[in-house]
């Protein structure tokens, strides 16, 4: 058993938006450092902003990528990542936008904020790209590093303090269990690459370290299932993302569970594809509680942004479902929910975002009769509250509908069954919003704030894609199918 | 005979610097005094470099030494002398969590103990390659090369917890008067200092 020798086995070309984004992120910091307070937004916004839409035109043309690797096989460029990374770069680009104008009322357009949720988003990427432990497990920390601090970044706020501190405590408890797991795994294959660990598991022989190898998955799940909120790894969700400014939740929700979703596939439906029996189970009870969690515990909210937390949380819930399913249909089913909860996900943020003012909150209560005083607004919220329950002409309906299909298909009745129990009862909680905002006496004088044009363009691309995806599904799967099905 | 002797010498101080971290450890969160606390840290890293030597990763020894005893560890104290924190009112109602944190504790001690007692070494095919160069040379040989990629990322990773630190504790205060260095410098004789005629007996 000899090693190769080894050699510099580097094909930038492949990485040329990572490369782009993490040169600008440090240009950017110098940049801010050096420029006048006054015009430090419109530069170092603007570029950013600039970079990600380059990075985007990019991705777009060669995002569809026959699949290859560099770096001896720790990046990986596929399909599959391509997709990823252009939801990813959307999920950065559109809070951002919707944030443009609130950042600057809220002073916080610093040159970090912009710089840290570039390095999240490269993160992220490095993820989605992974094909070996390592570099899994460092963009996991570049993304989660950078969110910490961005939770944070409200300094004079003690919840936003309290929100920064939580996540990332609890984070690197996560980060413990997930690098331990790695560690039993590479004790037991010899590898931390994904095709190796899977050549591995698909053997003969393993009957002695069995124990050792279930142990190191359920690490791993543990690790990856608290960065995406699954519950039972889901307490600091709410705390987190109710503390955080809005900015940053509207792009923690979205971005991050991208990232961990491509992770999960990257570990579980590669280098674990032959223990697909076991992690199955474990990812039935935790799909099963994030439901639960999810639909339940979410009524008791009055904090709107504490209710989408717990919507969140059961959304993953559904995704879950879609992996353990597994198939074209199931990975079909999970690329498919994750868009579209994405979109759905922003918008709301972003409407959340817009109507914040002093006085008006985040409480439900605060949004009583927007119906009557800004129906524009009003009916954009009630088309993604109503998309978020899975009523039928949006696009949350196929998500699920989707997801569904694929577990009845798969034989996971039960799973189907419990998924459609849970999301009739999350129904209430999302419906109640838009009663609170049609039928409930206005207030006094409320809603006066202006939208901005950025912000409104990027809540509307979000209504208008939940829209028409929920009347031509086609136009997403399409693009699904195609991704899926060089993906095995 | 001699085999077993240097195996009797090797496990002894495997216990012994096993034993040694997991007192240090145990004090850390015991001890009274937070400089205590610091320096029993002190003792678990020294620990821990021991096993790596004993390990045969003497580049991992050296660093555990040189970073963490000599700098974080010494930035921990003076952290610790420098802030004002009352660490008995933070240690208060530690002791009503103590038994389900014990009970947890002793439940994942005897999972992972009847776990571990399942493995067999040399099963898989992690064995380090017997290489006839010393660790550091191995690790500078890939270092910059095969895991070049990650190297760069964990430099990111690092820039990035540098913004965090800076960000989150840096306060830009505007109500108070800085010294200007540049225009101290910069500044001429005829600017500062004027000559004036004054008549003898007008002064003042």
């Amino acid at each position: 058993m000899t090693k190769p020798a080894p050699i510099l086995d580097m094909n930038l070309a492949l990485m040329a938006p990572e490369i782009l984004i993490g040169i600008v992120a440090m240009l950017l910091l110098l940049l801010g450092a050096w420029r006048s307070a006054e015009t430090r937004r419109e530069l170092v916004g603007g570029l950013a902003l600039l970079t990600l839409a380059t990075c985007l035109i990019i991705l777009w043309k060669e995002g569809m990528h026959w699949p290859t690797s560099t770096f001896n096989n720790q990046y990986v460029v596929d399909p599959f990542s391509g997709f990823m990374k252009i939801l990813m770069l959307l999920a950065t680009l559109l809070p951002l936008m919707i944030s443009w104008d609130y950042l600057q009322q809220h002073n916080l357009d610093t040159p970090e904020f912009f710089v840290l949720t570039l390095f999240a988003l490269l993160g992220g990427m490095m993820m989605a790209s992974s094909g070996d432990f390592i570099s899994l497990y460092l963009g996991l920390e570049l993304m989660s590093l950078s969110i910490y601090v961005l939770a944070a970044s409200r300094r004079d706020n003690a919840l936003s303090n309290e929100a920064g501190l939580k996540y990332f405590v609890l984070g690197s408890v996560a980060s413990g269990l997930l690098l331990y797991g790695i560690s039993l795994l590479y004790g037991v294959t010899g590898s931390t690459q994904f095709v190796e660990i899977q050549r591995f598991l698909a053997g003969e022989g393993l009957e002695h370290s069995r124990m050792v190898i279930n142990l190191g998955v359920t690490l791993v799940l543990a690790g990856l299932s608290f960065k995406v909120a699954a519950a039972p790894f889901h307490m600091w969700a709410p705390d987190v993302y109710e503390g955080a400014p809005t900015p940053v939740t509207a792009f923690m929700a979205a971005m991050p569970k991208v990232a961990a979703f491509s992770a999960f596939y990257r570990v579980f439906v590669e280098a674990f594809a032959p223990m697909h029996a076991y992690w199955s189970n474990v990812f039935q009870l935790v799909a099963l509680l994030s439901l639960a969690v999810g639909a339940i515990a979410a009524i008791a909210q009055s904090n709107l942004k504490r209710m989408l937390a717990y919507s969140s949380i059961g959304h993953v819930g559904y995704i879950l479902i879609g992996l353990v399913a597994g198939g074209d249909m199931g990975h079909q089913g999970v690329l498919v929910y994750l868009t579209i909860y994405v979109f759905m996900n922003i918008g709301a943020f972003g409407l959340i975002l817009m109507l914040n003012k002093e006085g008006i909150g985040d409480n439900i209560e605060d949004f009583k009769g927007l119906g009557h005083k800004r129906p524009m607004l009003a009916l954009l919220m009630a088309i993604f509250m109503f998309s978020m329950a899975g009523i039928p002409p949006l696009a949350g309906f196929i998500g699920k509908l989707y997801i569904f299909m694929a577990a009845v298909k798969a034989g996971y009745l039960a799973l189907a069954i419990a998924g459609v129990i849970f999301s009739a009862i999350g129904a209430f909680y999302y419906i109640r919003v838009v009663k609170v905002i049609y039928f409930d006496q206005p207030r006094e004088e409320a809603f006066q704030m202006p939208v901005g044009a950025m912000g409104g363009v990027a809540v509307a691309v979000c209504a208008a894609l939940v829209l028409v995806w929920g009347v031509f599904p086609a136009s997403l799967t399409s693009t699904v199918i195609l991704t899926v099905s060089t993906f095995r | 005979m001699m085999a077993s002797v240097a195996s009797l010498v090797q496990s002894f101080a495997f216990y012994l610097f096993a034993g040694m971290a997991v007192l240090g450890a145990v004090l850390v969160v015991a001890a009274r005094n937070p400089v205590h606390s610091v320096l029993s840290l002190v003792l678990t890293f020294f620990s821990t470099a021991g096993l790596f030597v004993l390990l045969g990763a003497e580049f991992m020894a050296a660093v555990l030494v040189m970073v963490y005893m000599g700098a974080v560890a010494m930035l921990f104290l003076f952290v610790v002398m420098l802030l004002d924190v009352d660490f008995d009112t933070l240690r208060q109602g530690a002791a009503d969590h103590l038994p389900m944190g014990l009970a947890v504790g002793f439940a994942i001690l005897v999972e992972l103990v009847v776990i571990m007692a399942g493995i067999h070494p040399g099963e898989g095919a992690a064995h380090a390659a017997a290489v006839p160069v010393s660790n550091t040379m191995a690790i500078g040989k890939v270092l910059y090369t095969q895991y070049l990629y990650p190297f760069e990322a964990a430099s990111l990773i690092l820039l990035v917890a540098m913004i965090g630190a800076i960000g989150l504790t840096q306060r830009v205060r505007r109500d108070i008067r800085r010294q200007k260095v540049c225009e101290q410098i910069a500044r001429r004789r005829d600017e500062a200092v004027e000559l004036k005629e004054v008549a003898p007996g007008q002064g003042a």
